[in-house]
């Protein structure tokens, strides 16, 4: 080979090299100009439009919020008391709807109530950098027997308020006034106002007689209902939350009284026969109930005041325990037309009825989600009572608890996140709650005695 | 003097005479009188007795049949309102025994186990209720004495 050639044929070669080095680095400039401005251009993209919780999986992953204790604007002893009272309050209901993950005292490096409240006067990166992505924070001023509460809530990676509100009331309000920040909480994160504002009823057996008690959400403040010494069972409740039917024996025979929760007004279904198991039309003054005046136990569309509107159900067979969709469009019950009690859903305007489960031989008392996709009910397998939810297409049948006794009497919370119901774990039947997945099922509250029948109200404010 | 003194002694001596002599004759007469009312006691006693066998018989035989009325109860199948065959011939004998005593209004009980939950088994039980009220009525009791609204009492329907 001439070295003529070879130098030509390397030079050639060289300036080939050359140029696909420029072209390799001229590559990797754009490659890294891209990565750079998707790094950046992304999360831009994506911040303008967040969903804080999940609400198709609200419990996959929990959202870090930190509650530190609230200010006193006083600087009284009292006052101070009443205001990490109330930062108390608030961290424990934020922690039992089961959606956030309550950051520790211990690990804050911020003190609110050395700081104002405005957003300016915050330092996000001390909440940030502890891994709270929400804030609230608080103003307390005791005035004799009444408070001011001013409270917000802040996206701390945003650097901006969501919400804020100021409240005024007596002391003894104060676990009301904190339920209703909740609320607004609830409303800026999921569209609605979660659990803050529902209450529960539930029944209350002692010596032989049964009488219905209502708590808090949370199983505090109970009161008495029905004061009728006898048998008082099935209690529903209206969409306003201001009426409560329940099936009671206090005549001799059951029948259904409808009673106004604080004035004196009532109205009552006492046909001849059994009248049992009443439930409300959503969004109406009308409820659906199971009488058997006609000689069979058929489920009829009655008004608020106990007038009958209509027949609902025809076929012989026992028919009872109704529960409506939350459009108010279909309801589902229990009904022994094949044989054995199972769940069917009618379309109330067309009357068609379809069959929902086909589970075993013995399936009960269905609850209809809030979220209108699913329903939960009891079921019973080698005589064991569990609770199980299915898609309202007969579809995802999921058993929820298991091997704890027997459980029935399911009821959603008004955001559809957690399930009430009756269970004897412990022995003597309880009232516990569990998330709609089945996961931390515990306790309500402690009372002795039996309790069963668990109902839970619409979110409302009173 | 002497005759006055002779009519005075005679009083004297005769009416007491008379007087005891009549009371002794009752006397008699009671005793024999008691003597009957003894025996016509006795007799009545006997019969009483007799009578009142007879009555605790009856009265026995009552309380068996009110007790049986009572407490002999009626039994179904998990789940089922339907008679069973087995229990026919303990409707009959409550049946006769409502006959018997015309005066007696029932109140039939239905009653569920622990099992299941409140709403249904009130229902269930209402029917278990119903099968029976409906086999008496067919035996031919005034359905008039035949209350069958129940008073569910505890954890049992």
């Amino acid at each position: 080979m001439s070295p003529y050639v070879t130098t030509t044929y390397e030079s050639i070669c060289n300036h080939n090299y050359l140029w696909y080095k420029i072209l390799q680095i001229r590559i990797n400039k754009v490659i890294i100009f891209i990565i750079f401005i998707v790094f950046w251009a992304f999360p831009l993209i994506c911040t303008q439009s967040v969903d804080y919780i999940n609400i198709n999986d609200p419990f996959l992953r929990k959202i870090p919020i930190a509650v530190p204790y609230f200010k006193s604007i006083d600087e009284g002893s009292f006052s101070t008391q009443v205001s990490k009272n109330a930062s108390k309050k608030l961290y424990d209901a934020l922690d039992f709807t089961g959606y956030f993950k309550l950051i520790d005292h211990k690990a804050f490096i911020d003190d609110p109530t050395k700081r104002g409240m405005v957003a300016k006067e915050i330092n996000f990166s001390n909440w940030t950098g502890i891994g709270a992505e929400l804030l609230i924070i608080g103003g307390v001023k005791v005035n004799g027997d009444k408070v001011v509460m001013e409270l917000k809530l802040f996206d701390t990676l945003k650097e901006r308020m969501l919400v804020g509100k100021k409240y005024k009331g007596s002391i003894e309000d104060l676990r009301k006034i904190i339920h209703r920040f909740c609320g607004e909480v609830m409303f800026q994160l999921i569209g609605n106002r979660g659990i803050f504002g529902s209450k529960i009823a539930f029944v209350l057996a002692n010596s032989g007689l049964k009488e219905i008690y209502i708590c808090d959400f949370d199983g505090r403040d109970l009161k008495q209902f029905t004061n009728y010494n006898s048998i008082s069972i099935t209690p529903a409740w209206s969409s306003d939350g201001k009426w409560l039917a329940f099936t009671t024996f206090k005549e001799g025979k059951p029948d259904i009284f409808i009673k106004h929760l604080e004035k004196n007004r009532w109205a009552q279904i006492a046909k001849k026969g059994i009248n049992i198991s009443p439930a409300w039309v959503p969004g109406q003054f009308k409820l659906s109930a199971s009488l058997s005046f006609s000689g069979d136990s058929e489920i009829y569309l009655l008004t608020g005041m106990g007038k009958i509107i209509k027949k609902l159900t025809i076929r012989r067979g026992i028919d009872v325990s109704p529960s409506w969709s939350p459009d108010g469009k279909k309801f589902a019950f229990v009904s022994r037309r094949s044989g054995s009690p199972q769940i069917y859903i009618c379309n109330y305007q067309s009357g068609k009825i379809e069959r929902l489960t086909y589970n075993g031989n013995y399936n009960q008392e269905p609850s209809w989600s809030p979220k209108g996709d699913k329903i939960a009910f009891t079921g019973m397998k080698e005589e064991k009572l569990d609770i199980y939810v299915i898609g309202i297409d007969g579809n995802e049948l999921t058993q929820l608890t298991c091997d704890s006794g027997d459980n029935e009497s399911p009821s959603w919370s008004p955001d559809g996140s957690l399930i009430v119901f009756s269970s004897t774990r412990e022995g003597s039947s309880k009232i516990c709650m569990m998330t709609a997945y089945g996961k931390n099922q515990r306790r309500l509250f402690y009372l002795p005695g039996e309790q069963s029948n668990p109902q839970w109200s619409p979110a409302v404010f009173r | 003097m002497s005759r006055k003194l002779l009519i005075c002694l005679a009083l004297i001596l005769i009416i007491p005479g008379l007087l005891l002599t009549v009371s002794c004759a009752q006397k008699d007469l009671q005793v024999d009188f008691s003597k009957a009312e003894q025996e016509r006691l006795a007799m009545d006693k006997d019969t009483e007795r007799g009578f009142a066998g007879k009555q605790e018989i009856l009265k026995a035989k009552e309380s068996v049949a009110s007790d049986r009325f009572l407490n002999e109860d009626i039994y179904f199948d998990y789940d089922k309102f339907i008679l069973k065959k087995e229990f026919f011939s303990v409707l009959e004998r409550k049946a006769e025994w409502l006959l018997n005593n015309p005066g007696v209004s029932v109140t039939i009980e239905g009653h569920c186990d622990e099992r299941g939950t409140n709403a249904y088994n009130i229902a269930l039980g209402n029917r278990r209720a119903e099968s029976v009220k409906m086999f008496m009525i067919d035996l031919g009791i005034d359905p008039n004495r035949l209350k069958n609204n129940k008073l569910w009492r505890g954890t049992t329907c």
